[in-house]
């Protein structure tokens, strides 16, 4: 072979791949552009705009804004506002998540047993999971009704006076944590389960001969092996808790009546009374690189540094 | 003492473990999740005076049905299902679809930098939408979104989700099938829609089930971007009758309001709930 006639077929060899390419960049584009293009225009332009509407002295709907640096981000750490939606969203947070763990590895712990009828408990305790939050507020509130709610009847025979859930802040938080947990645990529950059948039969049986007792056993096998579910948990659950109650929030205290968590503090401060949007989207700009750094924490050292033994 | 014996299964130490251990926690949890549904049901079908009274009783002693015609008349709340449905079902249509090609597109058809592409993907999965909230109100805003059901739909639709779930999906699919329908010189069309995507039913059920629990709670953004309860979906309509309805008696109507927008989905999970779990917990099972 020649070289002229190699290099000609190089040539066209090159040419085709290229044609392939733009063909196959077509046909992805086809595929995938439509949802690449949704997910820039409400997912990422969303995000920069938040970070300059960030820096704004402005009003929802006002058409004139003030520049104003980085004063939002810092009257929200160091205002007394400010500094409350960070108590309320700890306190809630970790009421929130450590009622929904305990619980629900409780509850996979006895459904781990070999009992009938396990498979339907385990449907119905999961199932708030999957409720309108705004229904399940709403029927919360008729049971937190201090003189009418079921929960004021159960007190009262009990010989107790229902507290004022909501006029008082410390029960209000309170409240909503309850409810929280109750409509979150069945998502703990299922995924401990999980976690708990994984665990092999034998080294609970080998510990079983070697006379642990139960609670020996839980704490020096099952729980050990359980960790990465525990951390699994953990991260999900700070994250769910940060963002996803906002309906029962809303719902429960619709002005916020010591329960802005920092998700209602940023619907509130842009579509409540104050229509401060660019205070709220230094909130939300602080809100998405804390949940950043949740994630990356878990990608980076607990997926990786959590082991078995 | 000989173990395993299968009378052990009766003796009494075994009982005694199975009621205290087994049987008497799961019955408490059941009640605690199965009690304030209960009420809820049973409240909605008391009269007022039933509901105001001291001493209530867990069953309604006269039941009436007046509470859900009293809901029709508060608001619209035939209109505000059918929004719901219709926002749940074209939305979860449109997202189940784009995830389903997206993921595709990942994994079958070779682009440089697709992986670039995913992880720009796995980063969107970590803005909440309520982080998008306020931008995204100016932007429907301006495009003449605020009030209309397509102003509800459109910023949803984006998919990370459902991508995600179902790229790691088709990855595990096995390429025999797909380089035997090559040979057959079918091209990627064929290959997504009579290979990828019918041997994919289950995971693409999954996603979309886990979409249309979403959709049909989602409550933020509709409340935000709708004005007028003719446009409300469910969840917003009823928080607009709870502000509304400030009485004691009227918990019988709110809570017929929260019987409608419940009981659908408790009867889907109910039949479905093995695909709902399964998405709902994707990820955990290591």
């Amino acid at each position: 072979m020649s070289a002229a006639v190699q290099t000609e077929l190089e040539r066209t060899r090159v040419r085709a791949r290229r044609r392939q390419q733009s063909k196959n960049w077509t046909l992805f584009l086809l595929f995938a552009g439509p949802n690449i293009l949704l997910i820039l225009a409400f997912i990422y332009y969303p995000l920069f705009s938040n970070m300059y509407y960030s820096t704004l002295d402005w009003r929802l709907g006002s058409s004139s804004a003030t520049p104003v640096g980085l004063e939002n981000y810092a009257s929200f750490f160091t205002s007394a506002s400010g500094i409350e939606v960070w108590r309320v969203t700890g306190i809630f947070t970790a009421g929130a998540v450590l009622g929904s763990m305990v619980l629900g590895l409780l509850i996979a712990l006895v459904l781990n047993k070999k009992i009938p009828g396990k498979t339907a408990a385990r449907t119905a305790v999961f199932s708030p999971y999957v409720l309108s939050g705004v229904g399940v507020a709403m029927v919360w509130n008729f049971i937190f009704d201090p003189t009418r709610g079921g929960l004021a009847h159960i007190l009262d025979f009990f010989g107790f006076d229902s507290p004022e859930w909501y006029l008082n802040e410390d029960w209000s938080l309170l409240m909503v944590i309850v409810v929280y947990v109750w409509k979150n645990l069945g998502y703990c529950a299922v995924v401990f389960l999980a976690g708990l059948q994984s665990i092999p039969k034998d080294l609970i049986e080998a510990a079983t001969i070697d006379r642990a007792g139960p609670i020996r056993r839980f704490v020096s096998v099952t729980l050990p092996l359980l960790t990465p579910t525990v951390f699994f948990l953990l991260v999900t659950n700070i994250l769910f808790s940060m963002t996803n109650a906002f309906d029962i929030l809303r719902t429960m205290t619709p002005s916020g009546h010591g329960t802005n968590t920092i998700i209602f503090e940023i619907y509130l401060q842009s579509f409540g009374a104050y229509q401060r949007a660019g205070y709220s989207a230094a909130i939300a700009v602080v809100l998405f690189f804390t949940l950043f750094f949740i994630t990356a924490v878990q990608l980076r050292f607990v997926e990786r540094k959590v082991h078995y033994s | 003492m000989r173990r395993g014996s299968w009378l052990d299964a009766f003796s009494r130490q075994n009982l005694a473990d199975t009621i205290f251990t087994g049987y008497l926690p799961i019955f408490v949890a059941l009640l605690v999740i199965v009690l304030p549904l209960a009420w809820m049901v049973s409240s909605s079908f008391k009269p007022p005076s039933e509901i105001v009274t001291l001493s209530p009783t867990l069953l309604p002693q006269d039941p009436t049905a007046g509470n859900y015609g009293d809901v029709v008349d508060r608001v619209p709340l035939l209109t505000m299902f059918g929004n719901s449905v219709y926002v749940t079902l074209v939305g979860s249509s449109i997202k189940v679809f784009l995830a389903v090609t997206t993921a595709y597109a990942l994994v079958f058809i070779r682009v440089p930098g697709r992986n670039f592409i995913f992880l720009g993907i796995l980063v969107a999965l970590m803005v909440p939408p309520e982080v998008s909230m306020l931008p995204n109100y100016l932007t429907i805003t301006s495009l003449g979104g605020r009030d209309t059901l397509w102003g509800i739909i459109l910023p949803g639709l984006g998919t990370a989700f459902g991508t995600f779930l179902l790229r790691q999906h088709f990855k595990a699919l096995p390429k025999e099938m797909f380089e035997a329908a090559e040979l057959d010189g079918a091209g990627h069309f064929r290959k997504l829609f009579q290979i990828a995507a019918p041997v994919s039913i289950p995971a693409i059920a999954t996603v979309g089930l886990v979409t249309v629990v979403n959709e049909w709670n989602s409550f933020l953004w509709p409340l935000v971007i709708t004005g007028s309860a003719e446009k409300m979906t469910l969840p917003v309509g009823l928080n607009l009758l709870q502000s509304v309805e400030t009485q004691a008696g009227s918990y019988g109507i709110l809570m017929a309001g929260a019987v409608i927008v419940i009981v659908p989905m408790l009867v889907i999970f109910a039949a479905l709930q093995k695909y709902i779990v399964a998405g709902l917990t994707q990820g955990s099972v290591k």
